[in-house]
């Protein structure tokens, strides 16, 4: 019997046999699907437009390459927090592990002049120590959210607070800076004019959305976000799968970390938490398209939440928005936004199977 | 009062149309004070639609309703419809954290409440319907029979002119089902206007006066069931030539004895299951031992309360057990797990597909092939789309599934169609075992009999039963299947039937034909010489 599948699905490999019926429909619901990904182009190109207006400096390749670099660090973490949201979590937390992990591995690799620890660590460790730190932040989530059963709003919202004060406690709210060359190379360096954060982040980006699509563990993650007892009743392992899904987003989070600490040359006890960066992460997946009930989303979708944030926020820098006011204006445009993308993605539009 | 000339609910050529699928055609009907009229069609007759336009929920694109020769209020303006038409949904519009008393009222509380009034009010609707529910009970600790009366209670508290009964049935036990005839019976004595929508045609010729058919959006038949058989009344519902020659008529969906299924020699012991013992909430188990050979179908009968769910969710892995054993080919299944108990060749056709079927917005292909996703997917777990639809192909094509393509949502399939998703979902990892709860309920005559003889062929194998589709590798069968359902008409495929009673085996039936009054007698816990 297995042979027999095995060879049906043998001959479908890339050649898909015609279903009967099966041209238009999958048509049809490809064009929602590709309706539903291109929803915020007419934002986007509104935005370009309003941006050359403001400053003849918007429209110059060092400008998007700022905004690149600017945006990849939002943009990793936001890859994390969308796969969450898609099983039908939540992680407050990943700003607290955002600023948390890159300043726990730069504390052991600088030197103590720079309110290093003094164990001088090689830097590659750092990154290793960093990596190991998200993991086990998002472990601990996991493990709290699903195998204790309790809430993940409240879990992860605690587990925000604790984290930021390790961050303020760790350094007595100074700054680590004097980052070595390796760790900061990431988020710093260039090739040729293009950010090696962006072409990172553009990776991360593609992988996570060809992994949704393509792999069988990526579709469990739809399903267990669409129906969980379905899920279940079909064989998957939805505790696996959730606990997975909280350690790779809390990884993803320190990996944008160390893009933000390698673009701004330290780490900050601001970084992350007293940044408010959550607000950010929400708003770009859910302007994407991603549901906050889970199941349904996708990378392209919040790939074009983030530049479209990149887009407004550089906007209003050109700008010379006065300070005071900036905040104010950046939120009322996330706000509009996320109406937008309600109007033109509705809710109603489905993830092509 | 007998029906009288004046028509309560009066409906004149209403159309309905859904985007390029017109849901009704120039439906006319009327209902009487005191009348009593069933309502049946199969699953995308038109039924629901009209059920949703009568409750005011939709307005009809074209057409009019009158509650009593006048034009009805606009379709939203809740309070006033209520005056005329209250609906008991099939599915429960019942608030679980709010008390019996609350959901009783609910939104027909006066500005300032009074609590005392509201639970004695509520106490005097109970006491006068019979049913013993408390007042101040939270809705969340009630059962699905419960939750029922709440509403048609809630219905009665309106003082509507109408009720409509959408499958009020489908979730009762008989005993309940019985009562609800009574009081329906008593409603329509006091001059109450009843709609009654079933599947259960035998409930239509035993409560209604009349009886409409709606097929394709048509009202195609209209009469007094006294003029009526049941064989008249299902050549109605699925049109004259509609009843295929691939149906074996093995299965006779009155409920009534079915024509023995092929004899198999009994195979090896596929399922043993000891002293099952569960403190579920859907029926407690107080040791239950059973097994099922290859190629048997083993039903599992009784009232709702027995167990008789419960026994298949904890075979499944889908429910813990208290204590017990359950053996797959010898080996030990560990509770509670479902993954586990799927791979040790034990498939699932859960009791409620809304919850544990599907997954609403995935496509059809996909939610056909969620058990297989290993099977199917490459080295590196890579899984084509291409791959996933070429193996769901044979598995719908097979039970007949109707819809748009592989890519679209099941949520937007009719409810015999999501059925058949998860059918085809449990049949796509040729399990040893299949344990199916309920697997008919709340689908229509046609598909019924094609999910039964799916499960049969499971069992018997379908000797080149043509709707096999060519790479479904000819149908071997030998497959156990364990039918836990409380639905006689389900048990006309089984080879055996165990009665559970109180979640104990009372009492197997191992001769097919079994005599439905038998049956009815044994799962009520009255001994009788049955079976052997």
């Amino acid at each position: 019997m297995t042979s027999n599948t095995t060879t049906v699905a043998g001959g479908g490999t890339g050649t898909a046999p015609p279903r009967r019926g099966g041209g238009r429909p999958s048509l049809r619901s490809m064009n929602v699907g590709v309706l539903r990904e291109v929803a915020l182009l007419p934002v986007l190109v509104v935005l370009i437009i309003v941006g050359a207006v403001v400053s003849p400096a918007f429209l110059t390749v060092s400008n998007f390459a700022g905004i690149g670099q600017q945006s990849s660090a939002l943009g990793v973490t936001v890859v994390g927090e969308s796969l969450i949201l898609m099983i039908g979590g939540m992680d407050l937390s990943l700003e607290g592990t955002y600023g948390l992990a890159p300043m726990v591995a730069a504390w052991l690799i600088v030197p103590v002049a720079a309110y290093g620890d003094g164990t001088n660590w090689s830097p590659y460790l750092g990154i290793l120590v960093l990596l190991a730190v998200g993991a086990v932040i998002g472990l601990i989530n996991g493990l709290l959210i699903v195998k204790g059963r309790l809430n993940g709003f409240i879990v992860t919202l605690g587990m925000t607070i604790v984290l930021a004060g390790l961050q303020n406690g760790i350094v007595k709210a100074q700054s680590l800076f004097n980052l070595p060359g390796p760790f900061s190379y990431l988020g710093a360096a260039s090739i040729g004019q293009v950010p090696v954060s962006l072409i990172v982040a553009v990776a991360i980006f593609v992988v996570t959305g060809l992994f949704l699509r393509y792999h069988r563990t990526g579709r469990a993650i739809y399903a267990v976000g669409g129906n969980p007892s379905a899920a279940r009743a079909a064989g998957i392992k939805i505790d696996r799968i959730k606990i997975g899904v909280y350690v790779a987003g809390s990884v993803l989070a320190a990996i944008g970390g160390l893009m933000e600490a390698g673009r701004v040359s330290a780490v900050t006890g601001q970084q992350g938490y007293q940044e408010g960066i959550i607000f950010n992460v929400f708003a770009a997946a859910v302007i994407g398209g991603v549901s906050l009930k889970g199941g349904r989303g996708n990378m392209i979708g919040a790939a074009s939440g983030v530049i479209l944030l990149g887009i407004v926020q550089d906007i209003l820098d050109l700008a010379n928005v006065s300070n005071y006011w900036i905040e104010a204006i950046d939120g009322a445009v996330i706000l509009f936004a996320l109406f937008l993308a309600r109007i033109v993605g509705g809710e109603s539009t489905a993830e092509e199977s | 009062m007998t029906p009288s000339g004046q028509a309560l609910v009066e409906v004149t050529g209403i159309e309905k149309r859904f985007g390029t699928t017109r849901a009704l055609r120039g439906v006319s009907l009327s209902i009487k004070a005191g009348q009593c009229l069933g309502l049946v069609g199969r699953n995308g007759a038109g039924k629901s639609t009209l059920v949703s336009i009568l409750s005011g929920l939709y307005e009809p694109d074209a057409g009019t309703v009158l509650f009593g020769g006048e034009p009805a209020p606009r379709s939203g303006n809740v309070a006033r419809w209520h005056e005329w038409i209250a609906t008991v949904f099939q599915h429960s519009m019942i608030v679980p954290d709010l008390s019996v008393a609350e959901n009783v009222f609910l939104g027909a509380l006066p500005p300032v409440v009074s609590w005392h009034e509201v639970r004695a009010k509520t106490r005097d609707i109970m006491r006068e319907w019979g049913f013993n529910i408390p007042a101040e009970t939270l809705c969340r600790n009630l059962s699905v029979e419960q939750l029922q009366v709440v509403e048609i209670a809630r219905a009665l508290a309106r003082g509507s002119k109408c009720v409509l009964l959408d499958e009020p049935t489908a979730a009762l036990e008989r005993e309940a089902a019985r009562r609800l005839f009574e009081r329906v019976r008593q409603l329509t004595a006091g001059g109450v206007a009843v709609l009654y929508i079933s599947h259960h045609l035998e409930e239509v010729f035993e409560i209604c006066q009349d009886v409409a058919v709606l097929r394709d959006g048509n009202l195609v038949l209209s009469a007094p069931t006294a003029e009526l058989t049941r064989d008249g009344l299902v050549a109605a519902m699925v049109g004259e030539v509609q009843e295929p020659s691939a149906s074996r008529s093995m299965v006779t969906v009155s409920g009534q004895a079915a024509v023995p299924p092929v004899a198999t020699a009994a195979g090896e012991v596929v399922l043993e299951v000891s002293n099952l013992m569960s403190e579920s909430s859907r029926g407690r188990l107080a040791g239950v031992s059973l097994q099922v050979h290859a190629g048997e179908v083993v039903g599992v009968t009784g009232l709702l309360s027995a167990g008789v769910a419960t026994i298949g969710r904890v075979v499944a892995g889908a429910e813990a057990r208290a204590s017990g054993e359950v053996r797959m080919g010898g080996k030990l299944v560990p509770p509670g797990q479902r993954d586990v108990a799927q791979r040790a060749g034990i498939g699932y056709i859960p009791e409620d597909r809304h919850t544990e079927g599907f997954v609403p917005h995935l496509g059809v292909a996909e939610n056909t092939t969620m058990t297989i996703m290993k099977k199917l997917a490459g080295p590196l777990g890579v899984l084509s789309p291409a791959r996933r639809v070429a193996a769901a192909a044979p598995l719908t094509r097979k039970l007949s599934l109707v819809s748009s393509g592989p890519s679209q949502p099941v949520s937007e399939l009719s409810g015999g169609n999501q059925q058949k998703v998860t059918v085809a979902r449990t049949l796509a990892h040729e399990p040893s075992l299949i344990v199916a709860i309920t697997p008919t309920r709340g689908v229509d005559v046609a598909s019924k009999e094609l999910l039964l003889s799916s499960l049969a062929d499971v069992a018997h194998g379908s000797a080149g039963q043509d709707g096999a589709g060519p790479d479904g590798g000819g149908e071997a069968g030998g497959a156990g299947v364990l039918l836990c359902s409380d639905e006689l008409s389900d048990l006309g495929i089984c080879d055996r039937i165990i009665v559970l009673v109180r979640g104990e085996v009372f009492t197997e039936f191992t001769e097919p034909p079994f005599d439905r009054d038998e049956l009815i007698v044994a799962t009520e816990g009255i001994s009788q010489e049955a079976g052997k």
